[in-house]
């Protein structure tokens, strides 16, 4: 009813009640820890902390149990928390080369130095419904048998494909120049690659996957090869100025994708391999790989392409990428807009007002025009 | 709620909520947007605790403008129970423990969406308005590129062209709310989506405004006593709603009326969007030729017992 949309206090009151009484659902059910949730459903807790752009995983959980499971919500609690903390600066770049992998597949190399490491997967799973595991007692079943690495190195694919020269080299930064920050600076286009990859990396998982879907049914063709996948654990250091060097502050999980893009070559350039870069915290190889692609998508002007696709218009990728935002503003319409509304009102109604009338006044000075012809 | 309320008097949170070199920041983009009234200023918007367009850009605004002894009114619709506003007053007061109005004339900042109150604002007032889409542009051009090429250049012609069409198929220019102004003869500026209604009162105001959008970046503003003209042509003058009825309960003329369905029979009644100016007119004694049907009695007498608190 129209009164209970103004008077808000006491309802407002009362819907956080029953939200919370809702989310607790039945009390005869035992409550969900932080523990649980991090520990069973670690997919979501990633993409929390991914999206939510903050690695903490018991923050996460507990961002989903208030979220009741969805998902944006959660990341967006995350958000609104991390606005809240201080900044001491930025950590060193983390050398992925490093990571102590769990998983590190290759699409483009049978086997490789450092080898294949399957790890925790759903590929090659066949997608039954496993009724035992509603019946699941605590406990583990018999521990999987893991080969430990034993040759440290496992260099990137595309190091390998440097070498040869059949890759585009990393682009050579300065040490000192500013790592862009578009949580500190608002977005402006142009936009360098750091600030589109950390756009992407905060991006909406579904967004970024149908746009690298897009350009794989022919809006924008890249070409891509996945040339690795890699998830595991990496060390983040800080660089403290009072002792003059860098301290592990402690490690984090990514996954870090290289798409291996074709390119013909120009005037300018011979032709090579080009890269598409994706890292995201925890294990989101969906993500990872999408965003790789949509990288090399944007990375058209650069290479001398020409544009043509939705995943290459950099302004429109990044301006919607961000599901806070695009939550935010969609549900924005459940707010009252009456006042706009009646002055819509009040002009179709004038404006079907003066159809009618010169409607009535046609008709009028067609039957006139025949009355005259008879 | 109760448990915000506990960690805010922890102090976990700076007051009103930001930290105070955000808020420094904030008050740079309001700065350069006072000295350049109307231009649209990039600001490093931050994640608030409410979700982007639902006021985020003016509650930064606000948060970064407050003081201790300031006293904020929150409207929202013209009304200060709308839920929005109820929930954004209630942020402030947690956050900030500052003192809240709901009348007009006693508060010292006003933060607002879709309406400026009917009563004339001071020169010791502010005036915050929460933005959706800051571009006046943007539906006539997509891209942010090429929409500041366009305000740098002062090439408007797209938006003249606009309205020139919208005279050719309508006999009138078919905008109603977020009508575009020019702003101290130089940028082409959204008012937030005021009715356009409203728009005369932002010309010459003596309050200052400042205007927020916390998804789209950007902070804008218009210092008191600035000229703001809403676009126009010569033969086609800029004009403002008309209610051809009084308010329903209060007798207002010349003020922005919400239509309020009484019955699934047609019944409706017209009263003011203004719900603060409402009460303090019935309460000086005015009524509206409704006053005394029991429908309209009773909607009158719910909104007064909210008033009331």
């Amino acid at each position: 009813m129209y009164v209970a949309v103004k008077g808000g206090e006491k309802a407002i009151r009362n819907a956080h009640k029953l939200m919370a009484k809702r989310r607790r659902g039945d009390t005869s059910v035992p409550s969900l820890t932080l523990e649980q949730i991090a520990q069973q459903l670690s997919h979501a807790v990633a993409r929390v902390m991914g999206e939510g752009s903050l690695y903490d995983e018991t923050l996460a959980a507990l961002a989903i149990k208030q979220a009741r499971g969805d998902l944006i919500e959660a990341a967006f609690l995350m958000r609104a928390y991390r606005t809240t903390l201080p900044r001491f600066g930025y950590s060193q770049p983390i050398d992925t080369a490093k990571t102590l992998v769990e998983r590190r597949v290759s699409a483009t190399y049978k086997d490789l130095p450092g080898g294949q490491v399957l790890g925790p997967t759903f590929d090659y799973s066949h997608r039954l419904l496993d009724f035992a595991l509603a019946a699941e007692e605590d406990g583990l079943e018999k521990p999987a048998e893991t080969a430990r690495v034993e040759d440290d190195s496992m260099p990137r694919v595309t190091d390998l494909l440097g070498d040869e020269g059949l890759m585009e080299p990393d682009p050579v930064t300065d040490e000192d120049a500013p790592v862009g920050d578009l949580t500190r600076e608002p977005l402006s286009f142009p936009a360098d690659r750091d600030l589109r990859l950390q756009n992407l990396a905060r991006g909406d998982e579904g967004f970024l996957l149908a746009l690298a879907y897009s350009t794989q049914r022919g809006y924008g063709r890249t070409h891509p090869f996945a040339g690795e996948i890699r998830y595991g654990e990496v060390e983040v250091e800080f660089f403290a100025e009072e002792l003059g060097f860098a301290v592990t502050l402690g490690t984090i999980k990514v996954t870090e994708c290289q798409m291996v893009n074709q390119f013909k070559g120009s005037a300018k350039t011979a032709p090579t391999f080009t890269r598409g870069y994706g890292l995201v915290f925890g294990q989101v190889e969906r993500k990872a790989m999408s965003m790789a692609m949509v990288d090399r998508s944007m990375r058209w002007q650069e290479l001398g392409e020409e544009p043509s696709a939705p995943a290459q218009d950099v302004e429109f990728v990044l301006s919607h990428s961000d599901n806070i935002q695009a939550t935010g503003f969609v549900e924005h319409l459940k707010l009252p807009h009456y006042v706009d509304f009646q002055a819509e009102l009040d002009l179709v109604r004038r404006m079907r007002g003066e159809w009618f009338e010169k409607r009535r006044q046609e008709e009028e000075e067609g039957s006139a025009a025949q009355e005259a012809a008879e | 709620m109760n448990d915000t309320a506990q960690i805010f008097e922890q102090g976990e949170y700076n007051f009103a909520y930001l930290d105070e070199q955000t808020k420094r920041m904030i008050r740079r983009a309001i700065l350069k947007g006072i000295a350049i009234p109307g231009y649209q200023v990039p600001f490093a918007s931050r994640e608030m605790p409410m979700p982007y367009g639902w006021g985020t850009g003016g509650v930064q605004v606000t948060a970064a403008i407050l003081g201790k002894d300031d006293c904020l009114k929150m409207i929202d619709q013209g009304s200060d129970d709308t839920t929005n506003a109820v929930s954004l007053r209630g942020f402030f007061e947690k956050t900030a423990g500052v003192r809240t109005t709901y009348e007009t004339s006693e508060a010292s900042v006003i933060q607002t969406r879709h309406r400026i109150p009917e009563k004339a604002l001071r020169e010791d007032q502010i005036i915050v308005f929460q933005v959706p889409i800051p571009e006046p542009l943007r539906f006539l051009e997509p891209r942010e590129t090429e929409t500041r090429k366009m305000h740098a250049l002062e090439d408007y012609g797209l938006m003249h062209v606009k309205l020139y069409e919208d005279i050719a198929k309508n006999g009138h220019i078919a905008t109603t709310y977020a009508y575009p102004v020019k702003v101290n003869d130089r940028y082409v500026m959204d008012p937030s989506p005021t009715p356009k209604f409203d728009n005369p009162k932002i010309d010459q105001m003596a309050a200052l405004q400042l205007y927020g959008a916390g998804r789209e970046k950007r902070i804008y503003a218009i210092p008191p006593y600035t000229k703001v003209k809403s676009l126009d042509f010569e033969d086609y003058p800029f004009e403002v709603q008309k209610f051809d009825k009084p308010c329903g309960l209060c007798g207002a003329e010349n003020v922005y009326l919400d239509e309020v369905i009484l019955d699934d029979k047609g019944g409706r009644m017209f009263v003011c969007s203004d719900s603060d100016y409402c009460e303090e007119r019935r309460a000086d004694g005015h009524l509206g030729p409704m006053a005394a049907d029991p429908a309209a009695h009773q909607f009158g007498a719910t909104q007064a017992e909210e008033t009331a608190r």
